[in-house]
């Protein structure tokens, strides 16, 4: 099946690292907040309330403009039984939908191969960054991975414009079909062609496109811009998939610094990528999710928060119903999580159930692995 | 010297090694296979690697908990160890006895396990088989920290026989049955470490292997025929006199050292590819009491080894530490940007130190999709491209000496023989050379002449780099 324009497109943020989801949707109102996070409560003044119980961090003023449109979807507690504290433990967990056992399909590269099982197109899903998440990884299923959109490509490594051309020129016919070589010989050729028309179509992307917004320099603002580039340049593109690099979330120390900095650069950058697409009419299918792999303990350590369990998680869209989803985790001791976290109220494959159904329109069952209450967040 | 020899010799470099410069495979030629073969089968007739110098200039390096700093070390000694086949058995294991840092979170855990591997994985499988039962991080991993003498975890007792050991089956029958694997895992309770997971209140300290006999079921327990109250080195001495064992340990040592084998779960069905060159391993594994070094001679000195070149698609830690090895980078000197090296294995598919499952890595021609195969192209081109470096200056320079001026045939044959001595197909060639031609011949009798022979050479060995046989081993 070949995309069109009008076919839905999910886009996703990972916040690495384990975002803060305490300070990232504040209840603000609460003692016990207060009386946990004696260095890192936010201030009642400076938060910027969402309603009489929540407010979100004071640098997420863009994102409270989707707020107001009724664009923003919030969910509360979100997490799964019996948590991870590992990154990649419970980041696996949420690629995989695996909690018992280690998983080794992505739900994203389950979606692609459904939207396109015959891999006809090499770019229905594109990840941004080195190195595959597992998030896409499925056998039989080519993804390509995108370090940076301006320069990808085959042999980059050779200068000179004329000499690379002449070089993908020669490949292009190294790699062309043979008779009688083995199985492996041959199945590397015809990669080598599929990776070399992914690389040919993605690279017109960049001379493609022009805008009047301006991302920021940093890697999220970069690859949510190249991600916009290759919606725009209208390849096909059904999965998009980027990370904030080097668990950027995971602030044990130096908290109030870091995490501010990060939401400016995410809330930014969400509205210059919302901005970017309604310019060139090009929002009405995109649906943008936010996720992160744990939040953070619910008392601070002086500087910053170690590990914890449940925490916040948002979708963007033209076509998203605004609002809170789910009840916030009590903080009250008897009700915390071991070690004092907060516990999920929220299974994450309930909202990926509703993105599948509601938006992607496949049977989600297969891919989260059972049946998961819809949130009518779409 | 005979051209048969470097070929030979870069192909045991290669395998029982993570490759060598063009320089290097020739002085070793000159020494002979025999010889050769058996420095790398006695790694401590070699120095070891220089770990103090590495520790000198990064003095937080030592202990360190991050898997960035264990995976770094770890490549970094793959590119330097003079002890070559004891680094690569260190891969070899790693991605039979898999363990990952996704579970077990902690760098310093999966760094010790690894150097395990490598002080004892050329010794006798029975005891390393006892050492992997008693490693700290593997008990976790695989559960057996769960497994009490009332509440039975069975995970570690099923993958010590199917994944690790005697394997599910040959010749079409069954090797164990459901309750072997329950007197497995019955005969390993109390196989524990301390201190117990998860590392709250007061951070993490190194595991250690604690026996605790009160959680140890000692009762009477039939296994694989033998019936008594077998304890976990009891189990360990049984599955050792399996033949399934001698056959699904030679089996994965011809799959990483000479040819590609269909994947482990079809072994039960599928006969092996060379089943004369897997009897000799099955035979030498009984003879020498179970001594890997043993078997490994058997393996580097038989035929089937020998004319198995390319028959391999490299595995990503090939690719990445082969092409170091070649070019003369990273070698011996200490400098940045061995950090992000180190991270290159990932890109291509190979998270050191993290494999997927206790299954380990989906090998052969499943290492490449379209993502990967870009990855490992451009790393090598890059690499083999930079004409400044040692590896390829020495290639560039023997080229020159073949004469004053080289026909294009020449020039491409010449390059063929120095970046490994590579097995290109026809058609390949046809497309190499149509490219050269368009140059002409080649001369190096003034600087603008050599600069430019210098230019095409660096250009011909990033196409070679590039071609899809260069993606075997």
């Amino acid at each position: 099946m070949v995309s069109t324009k009008k076919d839905n497109v999910l886009a996703v943020l990972s916040l690495s690292g384990g975002n803060d989801g305490l300070n990232t949707v504040i209840p603000y109102n609460s003692g016990l907040y207060r009386d946990y996070r004696p260095t890192l409560s936010i201030a009642e003044n400076q938060v910027i309330p969402l309603n009489d119980e929540l407010g979100l961090h004071p640098t997420m003023a863009p994102l409270k403009r989707f707020w107001d449109a009724g664009k923003l979807a919030i969910f509360l507690g979100i997490g799964y039984p019996s948590p991870s504290y590992s990154h990649f433990r419970s980041m696996d967990i949420w690629h995989t939908c695996e909690p018992d056992k280690v998983g080794v399909e992505g739900w994203l590269g389950q979606v692609i191969k459904e939207i396109d099982p015959n891999a006809e197109n090499v770019l229905t899903g594109v990840n941004f960054g080195r190195g595959l998440p597992r998030a896409l990884a499925k056998e039989g299923v080519p993804v390509a991975s995108v370090g940076n959109l301006e320069t990808y490509g085959l042999l980059t490594g050779i200068e000179g414009e004329d000499q690379r051309a002449q070089a993908l020129d020669v490949f292009g016919r190294m790699y062309g079909p043979t008779i009688g070589s083995s199985y492996t010989l041959d199945y590397i050729r015809r990669t080598g062609t599929d990776a070399l028309k992914g690389a040919d179509i993605l690279a017109t992307a960049p001379d493609k496109y022009t805008s009047k917004v301006e991302y920021s320099a940093t890697a999220i603002g970069q690859y949510m811009k190249n991600i916009a580039q290759t919606h725009l340049a209208e390849f096909g593109t059904r999965v998009l998939f980027t990370t904030s690099p080097y668990n950027g979330f995971d602030t044990h120390a130096n908290q109030a610094s870091d995490h501010a900095r990060l939401w400016t650069d995410v809330s930014n950058t969400v509205e210059t990528f919302f901005e970017d697409l309604r310019d060139h009419q090009a929002s009405d299918n995109v649906l943008l999710f936010m996720f992160s792999e744990f939040g953070r303990r619910i008392v601070d350590n002086g500087s910053g928060t170690d590990h914890g369990a449940s925490s916040v998680a948002f979708v963007v869209g033209e076509h998203v119903k605004g609002g809170v989803y789910g009840t916030y985790p009590s903080l009250e001791p008897s009700e915390q999580e071991e070690g004092g976290n907060l516990k999920s109220s929220m299974d994450f494959r309930s909202v990926y159930t509703t993105i599948l159904e509601d938006w992607m329109h496949m049977d989600p069952v297969p891919i989260v692995g059972g049946n998961y209450e819809k949130i009518p967040f779409l | 010297m005979p051209e048969h020899d470097i070929a030979l010799m870069a192909h045991l470099l290669r395998r029982a090694g993570f490759g060598a410069s063009r320089a290097e495979i020739e002085a070793k030629a000159a020494q002979g296979y025999e010889a050769a073969l058996a420095e790398l089968l006695n790694p401590s007739s070699q120095p070891p690697i220089d770990e103090d110098l590495m520790l000198r200039y990064h003095p937080t390096y030592n202990h360190a908990g991050a898997i960035e700093i264990n995976t770094q070390l770890w490549v970094y000694r793959m590119i330097n160890s003079p002890r070559q086949l004891q680094e690569k058995m260190s891969l070899f294991w790693h991605m039979i006895f898999c363990a990952g840092h996704s579970k077990i979170d902690s760098g310093e855990e999966m760094g010790r396990m690894i150097g395990m591997f490598r002080e004892h994985g050329m010794g006798n499988f029975r005891d390393l088989l006892v050492r992997l039962s008693t490693n700290p991080g593997m008990m976790y991993y695989l559960d057996n920290s769960e497994s009490h003498k009332a509440n039975l975890n069975e995970n570690f007792g099923r993958e010590l026989l199917e994944l690790f050991s005697v394997g599910v089956g040959k010749d079409e029958e069954f090797n164990y049955s459901e309750d072997d694997v329950k007197a497995c895992a019955h005969a390993f309770t109390g196989w524990n470490v301390a201190p117990a997971y998860p590392p709250f209140p007061y951070g993490r300290s190194p595991w250690q292997f604690r026996f605790d006999p009160a959680d140890h079921d000692d009762g009477v327990k039939t296994f694989m025929g033998e019936t008594g109250p077998w304890n976990g080195d009891d189990i360990i001495e049984i599955i050792c006199k399996q033949p399934g064992t001698a056959r699904y340990l030679s089996r994965h040592l011809y799959s990483f050292f000479v040819a590609d084998e269909v994947p482990v779960p079809s072994w039960r069905q599928t006969p092996p590819k060379d089943p004369e060159t897997i009897e000799k391993l099955e035979k030498a594994y009984f003879d020498s009491g179970y001594d890997l070094t043993e078997m490994l001679r058997v393996l580097f000195n038989s035929e089937g080894f020998k004319n198995a070149r390319f028959a391999k698609v490299k595995n990503p830690a090939e690719m990445v530490v082969g092409t170091m090895r070649l070019v003369g980078e990273h070698r011996d000197e200490i400098k940045p940007g061995l950090f992000e090296i180190s991270q290159e294995p990932k890109y291509m598919g190979m998270d050191l130190m993290n494999p997927p499952t206790v299954e380990g890595w989906h090998t052969g021609h499943e290492w490449i999709d379209s993502g990967t195969l870009v990855e490992r192209i451009n790393f090598a081109a890059d690499y083999l491209g930079q004409t400044h470096l040692e590896g390829n200056q020495t290639m560039i320079s023997n080229l020159m000496g073949q004469g004053a001026s080289l026909s294009p045939q020449q020039f491409v044959e010449g390059c063929i023989d120095q970046v490994g001595c590579l097995n290109i197909t026809d058609d390949t060639r046809q497309e190499l050379l149509a490219h050269v031609q368009r140059g002409g011949d080649l001369s190096h009798g003034n600087d603008a002449e050599r600069s430019e022979f210098v230019r095409r050479s660096g250009e011909m060995f990033q196409m070679l780099a590039a071609t899809s046989e260069f993606q075997f081993e």
